[in-house]
């Protein structure tokens, strides 16, 4: 091994070219799945086990797309997805700020026992709790409806996003909101006023971060609704299989369909978010 | 709506010293009461249908302590599934390991320019853009008998005639396994991305100087540094993977003959489609207790860290 270094020169070209086919098999292998996916999605639905298969199709159609716009039941699904995600932001982006607001400026008594709280959540497997969730959703009268799905969603997404969330408070000094204090406002002034409009690029992360959680979740969107006016996009592509008998491109259109809004939040706030993603999860 | 009540009050009462001292469980009430009715209420109760028979199904459950637990681990369904998991697991984690650190070390390589980077690390992060029921769906129309997977191991003949992959009982367990890997190694190439570009340069200069080659470099500087990172996102991974529901769920339902039932399913199944809640729980409660220990020596390792 060592004794390689004398030809500098015909090594790198060597390298280079190992580096150039180990790239290109490492896209095939991570990209040729999500084209096939793409490819499919255009095809009719006789082109899609066409022998040998068509790389690039023929009757190049939308066909798929309008087919799965112009169902209301699919529509459905995807309302409901949104409700539910935007919802869920909306409540774990403000209970989070409270939170690391307390868990970044002030020492209290119990706050290590919610600390741990929160850290050993997100180690307790979902499948431990559906079963205790669904009976007590039943019991609540919140089975089937958005609010048991949006109240289960938030406590799976509020523990990481107070480890954000604090994690970014404790980066901004302590004298900034003390000098507002010092002024006779009181901490909910701080927070609102000072710290909030500072911390943008943390709350985003949260944000975005919760958003995808509660717009991929499955086994509870499964278990804790019944009816279909109630499914979310990943419940309802399942659905879909059981239905239409394989129409393979419509299953392929409500996938893309079902994915542009998380790739299109991860490709605009790709920095903020692996950033905060993993300064999170290397502090906590 | 309370949060933003207590809040307001407290901010009413100024600096006087009792409100001083009720600020933070202000703002951490929401939080508190939330966790508490929604997870620690559900781990009591799961604990307690584990230690009684009947629960949910019927008004009174009696409790009969240890029986459930008893019953379930000299169930062999029960160890089949244990098995699988930790077949499914392990091979999922070395796999997610190995191809995320090869491909954070060709996107990390000096010898690639900036454009040709950025455009590899968007195509292989795109199996994370995925959500676990899209991703199951479209494995089962890439692995399907007459499918595109299936038409290629046809004409390099790698395979004789089409392969059920998620139907055959010998191919089913090598085929959810393949695909979870495919779901999930972005995860770990992005931390190890991360961590590759904290990896000082002087250390590498220091290597250099004393005559350490390319792969004596990586040997001696690179994996040391990435260790912390390394030893991390495999004890998350692990618990990721033992939880996989959605993919296996999706694409084989534990089958075919019962070769790809993981706990979570074989848990599902006992809950939701033979309705003995009790069991359910006991075998959940056994997850749990397994990713706990997990998750205590996750905990461990980030504390001696840092």
């Amino acid at each position: 091994m060592a004794t390689v270094t004398p030809h500098r020169r015909p090594r790198k070209i060597g390298l280079r070219i190992a580096l150039a086919i180990g790239l290109l098999a490492g896209g095939v292998f991570a990209g040729f799945p999500v084209f096939w996916m793409l490819i499919s999605s255009f095809k009719t639905n006789t082109e899609i086990f066409a022998y040998p298969p068509k790389l690039i199709t023929e009757g190049f159609s939308f066909d798929a797309y309008l087919a799965v716009l112009g169902d209301p039941e699919e529509i459905r699904f995807f309302i409901n997805s949104y409700v539910v995600a935007l919802s869920v932001t909306a409540l774990t982006v403000v209970f989070a700020i409270l939170a690391a607001y307390a868990f970044s400026r002030y020492e209290f008594r119990g706050k290590k026992v919610l600390n741990v709280i929160i850290i050993g959540t997100q180690a307790v497997p979902p499948i431990a709790l559906i079963i205790p969730f669904f009976g007590l959703m039943v019991s609540l009268g919140l089975y089937n409806t958005y609010a048991g799905l949006i109240l289960t969603y938030i406590v799976f997404t509020l523990p990481y996003a107070i480890i954000m969330m604090t994690a970014y408070f404790n980066t901004l000094p302590k004298e900034l909101d003390e000098a507002v204090k010092v002024d006779g406002a009181g901490a909910w002034t701080a927070l609102w006023r000072i710290l909030v409009p500072i911390s943008v690029p943390g709350i985003v992360s949260v944000a975005v971060y919760t958003f995808m959680i509660s717009w991929n979740e499955y086994l509870f969107a499964l278990t804790l609704t019944r009816t279909n006016d109630l499914r979310t996009v990943p419940v309802g592509i399942q659905l879909l299989i059981g239905q239409n008998t394989y129409h393979w491109n419509q299953m392929m259109a409500i996938s893309i369909l079902g994915s542009i809004p998380v790739l299109i939040l991860f490709l605009v706030f790709q920095r903020y978010f692996i950033g905060g993603l993993t300064s999170g999860s290397v502090k906590s | 709506m309370t949060a933003l009540r207590t809040g307001r009050v407290s901010s009413r009462f100024g600096s006087s010293r009792l409100a001083r001292k009720a600020t933070p469980y202000g703002f951490v009430a929401p939080t508190a009461i939330l966790l508490i009715a929604l997870m620690v209420v559900p781990i009591v109760l799961v604990i307690s249908y584990s230690v009684s028979t009947g629960s949910i199904t019927s008004k009174d459950a009696p409790f009969t302590g240890i029986t459930n637990y008893v019953t379930l681990l000299t169930n062999p369904d029960f160890w089949n599934a244990a098995f699988n998991t930790l077949v499914f697991t392990v091979s999922s984690v070395v796999a997610h390991l190995l191809i995320g650190l090869g491909f954070s070390l060709m996107l990390n390589s000096r010898l690639l320019g900036s454009v040709p980077r950025a455009i590899f690390r968007v195509i292989y992060i795109l199996p994370w853009l995925f959500t676990a029921a899209i991703i199951a769906v479209l494995w089962r129309l890439l692995l399907d008998p007459q499918g595109v997977v299936n038409y290629l191991l046809q004409a390099v003949h790698l395979a004789g005639s089409p392969i059920a992959w998620f139907g055959d009982p010998g191919a089913a367990l090598f085929a959810v396994t393949v695909m979870n890997i495919w779901a999930g190694y972005p995860f770990f190439m992005i931390s190890l991305l991360a961590g590759l570009q904290g990896v000082p340069a002087d250390l590498y200069e220091a290597a250099r100087v004393d005559g350490a080659s390319g792969f004596q470099q990586f040997l001696s500087v690179t994996l040391p540094q990435l260790r912390p990172i390394i030893i991390s996102m495999a004890m998350l991974d692990v618990l990721w993977t033992t939880q996989q529901f959605a993919l296996i769920w999706l694409t084989t339902g534990g089958g075919p003959i019962s070769v790809t039932e993981m706990l979570s399913t074989f848990t599902y199944k006992l809950a939701f489609t033979g309705f003995d809640f009790s069991m359910a729980a006991t075998s959940a409660v056994i997850v749990l207790i397994f990713s706990l220990i997990v998750a205590i020596f996750y905990v461990r390792s980030q504390r001696s860290e840092s």
